[in-house]
Parts: structure tokens; C-alpha cells; sequence
């Protein structure tokens, strides 16, 4: 998978924004943006939660959560060990079940980026295509307190040991602060650090960290500014702080990327990560998707979840329909 | 002017909590003479498969805690029944249309045997386990191990004394317990769980479902993450197809027992739900 081009990123910016994104002009343009209506947003979110997912339905979801899964490890025990187990779940999610669908990507620390590349060898490749790519956090992940020269450098090592995908974390406090453009500056240059010495460049997810935005009108803010500086997706959450990923935060980012299509005719993809375990809660996402932005975006290159425990009760379901009977831990791996 | 009654909503026990069945369903249970008593939460496959999750996230803890401890967290539930005893004496009365004698006789007995087999709790791996005799340098030890996560039928026949009498050994030995009291006389049950949910007992080492055993053990019986399954009230089901569901994950079975001395208590009903570990050690490190 490839991210657009940094100059047509630009462009759009520009052509929306109707000047140089400086403090600022993106100050003007986001604080134009209007307030979020928490209470409806809320109900909203719970509503979409309230559907009835019959049975055939729900075998088609779990199948395509799996497939939307970016199986993540991000623990400083991590080993290469770990990883290598990590990717050859990725491959076969449920060894008693050959057809159990691979997951999108793993997702690792930079470091670990090269353990993962060899450990999938030729399953290694773009998740359109049935295959697993390789996504990296960056950016002194999960915090961002360091200088850009550190968060390039990190980001361009990943991008040259073989990761297909950027997480990199938005500066919350220069965010904060009111440095609006801080922020996009930071998102743009390791935009152009993702890129690749053949020219291609490797796919960006701008984390905003909402658990740490406190306000849903500093969430739609930040996704506007990730886009326009050029994310290809926007991240809830490092899943490092409370609250991760909620149904509501989720559906608001959906609706700043659905206004963005509608904007500009380009399609930016979301990844709600952090505290989503169970079945139950992945398919109210779905639906969530595909009510707000359409069926289309449930796709790799649209939408993914970052997760580690999902995928285990997943299975477990998948297990429950096949077999009739309910099944339990001792039939999923040990993560 | 009269006072209007205040009549009480039995609702299920899972994981510390009393929830509605998940169905919304329930069903009226009603005295030996045929009069209204409650309305009683009729649980599904659901509630069942929640009870399971409880449970097995109780198990850890429970099995985790010192065999003392668990004696005198087994032995205050007696303490706490018999404080109510007033309460279960009037309830059994009314359900099973029993004397006031009767029914303080069954609530007596059942308070005996709880603490009876709260005595078991640090004792009975000194009477089931064993030093072994090998052939060389080294000390051989069994020791009975807790299985996990027991569901159990309780005896139908019985509102208070049944249900004692299937639940208190698994809690023994460090299991937590998933059962589905008599279909019957369901209202004791939920009384008891009241008691079980003020004492000392953790959440989740003891779940307790009211309604159809007949549709509810089916998917006790298949489930993969049950270690063990006490089909003691099961007699009216078909227990067979039971057994056989649980055969195929490689539970533990007890069969169905009938008459007045079903369940007595014995050292067996605490072994019957542990399992044996076997560990060698060396004699001398010099």
C-alpha cells in the first residue's frame, strides 16, 4: 500500500484552506469549523449500537474484522520472539480453521520492523491483495516529546527496514498550545520522511490521541488538520492512554473524512485502536462505518483496527457459529 | 386503610450482579397449592454464557486463595443462613407446602452442611493426597487440584437443601460454579445468592440461573471453557445426551442421583471436581 503524494496533499491543503497553513490561517479554518453537538453525537453512537447483527450477517463481519485487523504488539518486553509469533498468528489466525481470513497488517515498534519483514517473507504485501503489510509507530511513540529531527530520523529508519505503514503520533501539546501549525508542519515532514528511495512512499496514520484532546470540538479539529496535512488515515489512539477508542470519537472521525470526500473527492482512511476486545463491540464499528461513510470504506486501505485481544474472542465466535457450541480460551493461542 | 404489599423481583446471580435474564423473559412460580408466589427470571443459553465467564474469571482468585481462607469465607455463608434462618424457614414452607418443622429442619441441615464442608476446605488434600513411594532419590507428592469452572443442575426436588448440597463441595476444593437451581423452587436460590453476595465470597465463584434446565444445560454441557458438569438434578433430563455433549471437551461428569439421600455429603463430591498433580522432587541437593 502507497500514501498519496506529498504534492497533491499540499494542493488540496491550500485550495481548502485559501492561504499559507500557518498558525494562523489554520486557527481561521478550524476554529470556523462548527461545535460538535456532544449529546447528539453520543446518541447517535449508542443507536448505532443497538442493531440486531443476525447470523449470517455477523459470519460475514467477523470474517471481514479479521481482515480489518492490524494485529498490534507495543510493549516494551516486546522480543523477536514475540514478533515472530505475533506474525505467524497474522497468517493463520485459527490453525484448526485453514479459512479463517489473514489480518491487514501487524503492528510493531520500529525496531522490530525488520524481524517482522523476515518473519513473513512472501505473505509480506499489500492487504488488497490477501496479503499482510507491516506497520511501524514512530515518532517517539506513544508520547511525541521529541525533537523533529528525532521523530524523522525514527520514521525514515522504519520506512527503510521494509514498513508499509507509518502510526505516528500528533504533538497533543504543541496541539494544545494552539500551534495548529506546529502540528501540520511536523505531520507534512514525516510525510515526506515515509517516502522510499524507488519513489513510492509508505502509507501514514496520524494518531491523535483523543483520550488526551479532552473536548469532541478539539477531535474534529485535529482529524481536519491531520488530513490536510496529509495523513492517509486518521488514529484514535496509541491505546497506551484512557480513554482509547470510543464508538462516539470514532463516528465523529468518520464524519470529518466523509465531509473531506465530499470536499475534495479523496478518500482518507480510519483506524480506531486501544480498549475495542470483544465481537460485539468491532461489529457496532462496522456499522458505524458503513452507516456514516458508506460499505466501500470497509476495506484494508479505509479502515482497520488496532488490536490485540479482539482477534482471540473473534475467533471464539467464529468457533461458536461453526461448531454450535460456545467455545472457550484454551482454543485460541496464549498472546 | 391497608397496606400495599411490596412484593420482591428474583432475578438471576452473575458475577456479583443480580441482572434480568437477557431474554426479558420470566416465568411464575407458585406454591404447593397452586397460588401465585413471584415471578422468577427465566435465563437463556445467554445468561448461561455469561454465568461462564464470570466465573472462569473468578477462578484464578478462589483457587488462588489459601485453603484457610477459603474454609472461613465457606463457613461465614453458614453464619449469614443462619441468620436468615426466619426467612428460608417461611419461603420453603410456602414453595414446597411443607410444615414450619420440616422446613426448619431442611434450612437447619443445610446450614450443617455448609459447614461441614467448610471443615473439608484445609483438610481434604491431606486425606485425597499423597506422598508416594518411588524408586530412587526423590519425594513424590499428589495433590488434588481444583478443575475450574463446575456447572451443575441442582436437584430439582429441593429448594434450599439440594442446592447446598451441589454447590458447597466444588467451592471447596477451589472451583467456581455455574448452577441452574430447581425449576420448581427457584425462589430459595435467589435468597441464597443474596446471602452468598454479602458475605465473603468473591464475584463470580458462585453463579446462579433460574429457569428451564432443560434448556439451559444443553449449552452448559457443550461449552468449551466448563471443566465440569454435576448432572446430580439432572434425572428427568436426557442426561445422556449430557454426557455425551461433555464428552466431547473431556469434562468431568457426575451422574444424576435419586431419593431422599441424593447428594449426602461425602469427601467424594469434593474430590470428584479436582484434579491430581503429580510432582517429583529430589531428596538431597548436596
Amino acid at each position: 500500500m502507497t500514501g498519496t503524494t506529498l504534492v497533491a496533499a499540499r494542493e488540496r491543503a491550500l485550495a481548502v484552506l485559501g492561504g499559507d497553513p500557518d498558525d494562523a490561517t489554520l486557527r481561521r479554518y478550524l476554529h470556523g469549523i462548527p461545535g460538535v453537538d456532544a449529546v447528539g453525537l453520543e446518541q447517535r453512537a449508542a443507536g448505532l449500537g443497538t442493531r440486531s447483527i443476525k447470523t449470517s450477517s455477523k459470519a460475514w463481519a467477523l470474517d471481514r474484522i479479521i481482515s480489518l485487523i492490524d494485529l498490534t504488539t507495543l510493549e516494551g518486553a516486546d522480543t523477536p520472539g514475540k514478533v515472530r509469533s505475533l506474525v505467524a498468528k497474522a497468517q493463520t489466525p485459527d490453525p484448526a480453521d485453514p479459512g479463517a481470513p489473514r489480518v491487514a497488517a501487524v503492528c510493531v515498534y520500529g525496531d522490530m520492523v525488520s524481524t517482522a519483514v523476515e518473519a513473513l517473507g512472501a505473505a509480506h504485501g499489500d492487504p488488497d491483495d490477501g496479503a499482510i503489510s507491516v506497520a511501524a509507530v514512530a515518532t517517539a511513540f506513544p508520547s511525541g516529546r521529541a525533537s523533529l529531527d528525532i521523530k524523522l530520523a525514527d520514521t525514515a529508519e522504519a520506512v527503510a527496514a521494509g514498513a508499509d505503514e507509518i502510526d505516528m503520533v500528533i504533538d497533543r501539546g504543541a496541539f494544545l498550545a494552539g500551534r495548529y501549525g506546529l502540528v501540520f508542519d511536523q505531520i507534512a515532514a514525516v510525510k515526506a520522511a515515509c517516502r522510499r528511495a524507488d519513489g513510492t512512499s509508505a502509507s501514514l496514520k496520524v494518531i491523535l490521541e483523543t483520550g488526551e484532546l479532552v473536548t469532541y470540538d478539539n477531535v474534529r479539529r485535529a482529524s481536519w488538520l491531520s488530513i490536510l496535512a496529509g495523513g492517509d488515515f486518521i488514529k484514535t489512539s496509541t491505546g497506551k492512554v484512557q480513554p482509547a477508542a470510543t464508538l462516539p470519537v470514532t463516528l465523529l472521525m468518520l464524519e470529518v473524512v466523509r465531509d473531506w470526500h465530499r470536499l475534495t473527492g479523496h478518500k482518507v482512511g480510519v483506524k480506531p485502536a486501544g480498549g475495542i476486545r470483544t465481537s460485539k463491540d468491532a461489529i457496532k464499528y462496522l456499522v458505524t462505518v458503513a452507516e456514516t461513510v458508506g460499505e466501500e470504506w470497509l476495506v484494508p486501505h479505509l479502515f482497520r483496527f488496532g488490536a490485540s485481544s479482539l482477534l482471540n474472542d473473534v475467533l471464539l465466535q467464529r468457533q461458536k457459529l461453526a461448531s454450535g457450541h460456545y467455545s472457550g480460551a484454551d482454543y485460541v493461542t496464549i498472546d | 386503610m391497608s397496606r400495599l404489599t411490596v412484593p420482591k423481583t428474583y432475578k438471576l446471580f452473575i458475577g456479583g450482579a443480580f441482572p434480568r435474564s437477557e431474554s426479558g423473559r420470566t416465568y411464575e412460580v407458585t406454591s404447593a397449592s397452586g397460588g401465585f408466589l413471584a415471578n422468577a427470571a427465566k435465563a437463556s443459553r445467554k445468561d448461561a454464557r455469561d454465568a461462564v465467564v464470570a466465573a472462569r474469571g473468578a477462578v484464578a482468585g478462589w483457587a488462588g486463595a489459601t485453603a484457610y481462607n477459603r474454609g472461613q469465607v465457606l463457613y461465614r455463608i453458614a453464619e449469614l443462613l443462619e441468620g436468615r434462618r426466619a426467612q428460608f424457614v417461611a419461603e420453603i414452607e410456602e414453595a414446597e407446602g411443607v410444615s414450619r418443622a420440616a422446613a426448619g429442619a431442611q434450612v437447619d441441615e443445610a446450614i450443617d452442611r455448609w459447614v461441614w464442608y467448610a471443615g473439608w476446605a484445609d483438610k481434604f488434600a491431606q486425606v485425597a493426597g499423597n506422598a508416594n513411594p518411588v524408586a530412587g532419590p526423590y519425594f513424590n507428592l499428589s495433590v488434588p487440584e481444583p478443575t475450574g469452572v463446575v456447572a451443575i443442575v441442582a436437584p430439582q426436588d429441593s429448594s434450599l437443601l439440594g442446592l447446598v448440597s451441589a454447590v458447597a463441595p466444588a467451592l471447596v476444593a477451589g472451583n467456581a460454579v455455574v448452577v441452574v437451581a430447581s425449576e420448581r423452587f427457584p425462589l430459595s436460590a435467589i435468597s441464597l445468592a443474596e446471602v452468598l453476595a454479602t458475605s465473603d465470597v468473591p464475584k463470580g465463584v458462585v453463579n446462579v440461573l433460574t429457569g428451564s434446565p432443560a434448556e439451559i444445560a444443553p449449552w452448559l454441557a457443550s461449552h468449551a471453557d466448563v471443566n465440569a458438569l454435576d448432572l446430580v438434578g439432572a434425572g428427568a433430563l436426557d442426561w445422556i445426551e449430557l454426557e455425551i455433549a461433555a464428552a466431547d471437551t473431556l469434562k468431568r461428569v457426575h451422574r444424576p442421583e435419586q431419593g431422599a439421600d441424593a447428594a449426602a455429603p461425602t469427601l467424594e463430591r469434593i474430590v470428584g471436581f479436582t484434579e491430581t498433580k503429580t510432582v517429583w522432587h529430589t531428596k538431597s541437593l548436596r
